[in-house]
């Protein structure tokens, strides 16, 4: 069992230093549960991450969670979580309720007009490495093909997103595996 | 009921999001912009932008603020517990069993197949907000701030919450 204190210092410490989303936060993970406080050694880490891959939603907390299960108990997922969670939660509300307070103000309306083209980049960047993620995943023919019925389905026939998700994992479940494609 | 509508506003793109937080953008933005109507898609890009430059991960901020926004503390948690519960639930319940399919190619593909439907929708949302950019500012510093951050990010290598916090500045400066 590691001490709660510990695990509160490795999942405070990895998430605050973190910039950029969970899944750039995943090395400062690593740093903390594997090397600082030896939580786990490095292939255990690697096996949970794949794991979580292969389930929905934020990767980290994923990562927390068990973590935290694992070392402490229900006491350690909770106390990891918090870490992960609650400092990055407080500041963005505080943030944006402040920014909101001053919404008149022109500076702020100007503000507001400045940053959205760097989240459009940003946004444009990240739909980039999903294109490559995905033909590296499956090949450009099939990511094509994907991209393709995709695109029909959630921009031309305006179907709510999950219902295609839903439909590929019913695939990736169902359809037949291809005995040892090379 | 506002509890309820958040919870679901939070746990479905969160439970169909493969691809970690990010890929929850622009499902998360489905609902609380088309669905709900809680937020602009203006709005939805400073939470981001806001979030952005704030440590820690997206999803979570994003369901934090729009939970406090619309329903105060309770609402937070609850937007934030739909976030993390389901798929933390299932990791802890489902471990063994994913362990011993680890290599299954079934299992390995599920994450797989829903790569391109989620970058066909942060492809969506990317346009969405360079259309909102364009009719809001001139196309001329529209432009400018364009290229100009991609060369930020991508060139030089900027660190994102030092290109956010300029164009902040830039745009408080010279498009008030």
């Amino acid at each position: 069992m590691a001490s709660q204190k510990d695990i509160f210092i490795a999942f405070f410490r990895s998430s605050i230093l973190g910039f950029g989303g969970g899944p750039s936060t995943i090395p400062l993970v690593q740093k903390e549960v594997v090397q600082t406080f030896q939580f786990l050694d490095d292939d255990e880490f690697t096996e949970i991450l794949a794991i979580g891959n292969t389930l929905p939603g934020p990767i980290i907390t994923k990562m927390a969670g068990y973590i935290g299960f694992r070392v402490g108990g229900v006491i350690g997922m909770l106390n990891a979580l918090a870490a992960t969670i609650i400092p990055s939660a407080i500041m963005i509300i505080v943030a944006l309720t402040a920014l909101n307070e001053y919404k008149d103000l022109p500076f702020i309306q100007g503000m507001t007009r400045g940053v959205m083209p760097v989240i459009a980049v940003m946004m444009g960047v990240l739909t980039w490495d999903y294109v490559k993620k995905s033909t590296l995943a499956l090949g450009w023919k099939w990511a094509i093909i994907l991209f393709a019925l995709a695109f029909t389905a959630i921009i031309l026939l305006s179907m709510h997103p999950a219902i295609i998700i839903v439909a590929l994992l019913l695939c990736a479940l169902l359809l037949p595996v291809k005995k040892e494609a090379r | 009921m506002i509890y309820i509508d958040l919870f679901l506003a939070f746990f479905i793109p969160n439970i169909v999001g493969y691809g970690g937080g990010p890929a929850t953008i622009p499902l998360i933005k489905h609902e609380v912009v088309e669905k709900y109507g809680w937020l602009t898609l203006s709005e939805y890009s400073e939470v981001l932008a806001l979030g952005n430059a704030l440590p820690g991960p997206i999803a979570i901020k994003i369901a934090a603020f729009v939970g406090y926004d619309q329903a105060g503390i309770l609402g937070a948690c609850i937007t934030v517990l739909a976030t993390v519960g389901p798929s933390l639930a299932l990791m802890i319940a489902l471990l063994g069993i994913l362990y011993r399919n680890r290599t299954s190619p079934r299992v390995q593909r599920l994450s797989k197949f829903v790569l391109p439907a989620i970058a066909v929708l942060m492809l969506s949302l990317t346009f969405g907000f360079v259309e909102t950019t364009v009719t809001t500012i001139h196309w001329l510093p529209a432009i400018l701030l364009l290229v100009g951050s991609y060369i930020a990010l991508e060139k030089l290598k900027w660190h994102p919450a030092l290109v956010i916090v300029l164009a902040l500045i830039i745009g408080g400066v010279f498009l008030s």
